[in-house]
């Protein structure tokens, strides 16, 4: 039986091995030849400003990506998370800057609130075992309404502690935003604990054969609702990040995060199967999207062409990630 | 297969590195293009679809190419999408933009990112929409939507003359000024109130108002929304229209209900196909604005600003001119034919 397997793999093509063996080539190769046309299309394109902006544009989703890339690992997936944002900030602004509560107070609930939300999706996934895009449909529309009744209009003037993340510090003559350098440390912490610690290969384990990995003495259930909860904690950042970008509390924010973070995810080349995919495949399929909007909207090309071009990028992902994984 | 995950990562990191470190090509990406040939100007729309912002992207289109000069446009993935507009706005300022017109989706939100591009030197025009507050952009050039609102409250003060008016009001959304304005210019114009502020983004009431829902200016929320009011109370014989789409929306409610005859529907807008329904007998009036005006004003300014340093300030009202084929004593109106030939266009 494995022989076999193995004799099947080596008939495979050349490009499918390399594929195999490094998952995030594809997104690797995207990234450059996109790089390289709009840095031949646009004189603007290639500077330490413009990069740095693009990094700034893609840090809210990013951040979300996160919490989605470990819930889609697990073979889950995550509509609510934009909403979780968007109440999670809405509620942080407002305690902030109308209630006058002590800012890092403020982000502290509003990170609990996300987490909370986090942990019910994964307590409905693993205690009813609910399929997670229902679960998660559920808690978007609550987290919407939710959002809304408290509060329909934007909230302004937030206190100097929440827009810090937006600020920027200079690195060799280029302005850098606080909070890219957030995210690129959550990346980094995330890519750690899911390489090198037993927590984070079991998250691997569960989402590859959830019944394999309860034989293996894992505790599946707890995996899953430390994932959902962790997925809830990357939401809350993404808020106080989302807070920082705009500078306001905007009830109508995130309503196409969702399928922006699955995007990302997608386009970094984890599998909507489970079990296979990378944090860092997902920081350059963020960064995919957002070199062809900064790219395109530099070369003055309409943004309906931004979203044609994802639409085919992602089909292009999920066909070498089934050609590729066929057996 | 770690080492081989390992290179790969290697090969990432040169190339992030390489993307953000190179140094900017003579200027500073944040400050607006000096002296480098072609004038930008930016155009933000809030979506790319509704025919009203199409319009204005070709009276932009057609002045830029005029001038002479280069027309970068970006919108919102939908209405109310702020960072949209936000991400937009700062590739605009990138890309070397003299001046960006905006639609803002969120008068609120859009205001620090507007700071922002003003403080880098670019001139910004709200266009049919107030930021708020007013001040935060350099200009404003809109419809008076508390005039457009007032004729046609008046129109229908006239056309419901000996009837009680039993009233559907079809809004937009809480807390937006636009449906506030028009909504509260309608109930004044017809003089069931009085004494509004035309900036309140509070919707005035009075009793004749039966029914008032939220249709975010949706042909099918219109729709369930006319349904919903029906079965509230099925005397309505006046219904207000945030604008055309919910008109129509409005119509075919009525229409299933065999009321269409009997109920009169005003509206905002004056979309060609707006006036169209107009001449069809489903709108009975309707107040025409003109965004390919506002738009074509806007690269005008904004060229003038790049060439002689002239900015332009303060509130200019485009105008707004009643459509109705059923004219009504002392309230000025032009006809359908009128509308048809001047719908969403220059004047």
């Amino acid at each position: 039986m494995s022989s076999e397997q193995s004799a099947a793999l080596d008939q495979r093509p050349g490009i499918v091995k390399v594929l195999l063996a490094s998952p995030i080539l594809g997104p690797v190769v995207a990234l450059l030849l996109a790089c390289i046309f709009f840095a031949v299309m646009s004189p603007r394109f290639l500077s330490g400003p413009n990069f740095s902006l693009i990094l700034q544009q893609v840090m809210v989703v990013g951040v979300l990506a996160i919490g989605q890339t470990l819930v889609i690992i697990t073979t889950g997936i995550d509509l609510s998370n934009g909403m979780v944002m968007a109440l999670s900030g809405v509620l942080i602004a407002s305690f902030a800057s109308q209630k006058g509560l002590n800012p890092f107070l403020a982000i502290t609930i509003g990170l609990l609130v996300a987490m909370g939300l986090g942990l019910l999706n994964g307590g409905l996934v693993t205690g009813i075992g609910l399929p997670a895009f229902i679960v998660t449909l559920g808690t978007l529309n609550i987290a919407y309404a939710l959002t809304r009744i408290y509060t329909t209009s934007t909230i302004t003037n937030l206190p100097s502690a929440l827009t810090f993340l937006g600020n920027t510090f200079s690195l060799g003559g280029t302005a850098i935003a606080n909070g890219t350098i957030l995210m690129l440390v959550l990346y980094g912490i995330t890519w750690f604990m899911l390489k090198y610690t037993p927590a984070g290969r079991s998250v691997y384990a569960v989402g590859d054969n959830v019944e394999a990995a309860r034989l293996a003495g894992i505790n599946t259930r707890r995996v899953l609702l430390g994932v959902y909860t962790i997925a809830g904690l990357t939401y809350g950042i993404a808020a106080v990040l989302q807070l920082a970008r705009t500078g306001v509390g905007d009830p109508q924010a995130g309503q196409t995060s969702n399928l922006d973070s699955i995007t990302a995810v997608v386009l970094g080349g984890t599998s909507l199967f489970g079990g296979r995919g990378s944090i860092v495949g997902t920081l350059l399929g963020a960064l995919i999207v957002g070199v062809f909007r900064n790219g395109l909207q530099l070369l003055g090309v309409e943004s309906t062409y931004q979203v044609l071009i994802t639409g085919i990028l992602v089909i292009a992902a999920v066909s070498v990630d089934q050609l590729t994984h066929r057996k | 297969m770690n080492l081989k995950r390992l290179a790969v990562l290697g090969l990432v990191i040169p190339l992030i590195t390489a993307c953000g470190s190179t140094p900017s090509t003579g200027d500073s990406g944040a400050a607006p293009a000096k002296g480098s040939g072609q004038i930008i100007v930016g155009l933000i729309t809030k979506t790319e679809t509704n025919p009203f912002f199409v319009k204005m992207k070709e009276g932009a289109q057609a002045k830029a190419t005029e001038l002479g000069v280069k027309l970068l446009t970006g919108a919102g993935a939908k209405d109310g999408d702020n960072e949209g507009q936000v991400t937009a706005m700062e590739n605009m300022i990138n890309a070397g933009a003299k001046g960006i017109m905006i639609t803002p989706s969120d008068t609120k939100a859009i205001v620090p990112s507007i700071q922002k591009a003003r403080a880098a030197g670019v001139v910004v025009i709200a266009l049919d929409t107030a930021t708020d507050p007013q001040s935060a952009s350099d200009a404003l050039f809109a419809t008076d939507n508390f005039a457009a609102g007032t004729l046609i409250g008046q129109w229908s003060a006239k056309a419901m003359a000996g009837k009680t008016p039993v009233i559907a009001t079809l809004d937009l959304a809480p807390g937006i000024t636009v449906g506030a304005q028009r909504h509260n210019g309608f109930l004044q114009g017809m003089g069931l109130v009085s004494g509004i502020v035309a900036t309140s983004t509070d919707l005035a009431t009075s009793k004749e108002v039966v029914c008032a829902q939220d249709t975010h200016g949706d042909q099918t929320e219109g729709q369930t929304a006319m349904e919903n009011c029906l079965s509230k109370n099925s005397n309505i014989n006046l219904v207000y229209t945030i604008n055309e789409p919910a008109a129509f929306g409005a119509y075919t409610a009525l229409k299933n209900a065999g009321k269409e005859k009997n109920v009169t529907i005003v509206s905002v807008d004056g979309g060609c196909q707006g006036v169209q329904g107009v001449v069809d007998g489903k709108i009975a009036a309707t107040s025409q604005q003109y965004p390919l005006k506002m738009a074509s004003m806007g690269v005008e300014a904004i060229v003038k600003y790049a060439k002689d340093g002239t900015k332009p300030t303060g509130y200019t009202d485009t105008g707004v001119t009643l459509i109705t084929d059923k004219a009504q004593a002392s309230v000025t109106s032009k006809d359908s034919t009128f509308g048809l030939a001047n719908c969403w266009g220059t004047k």
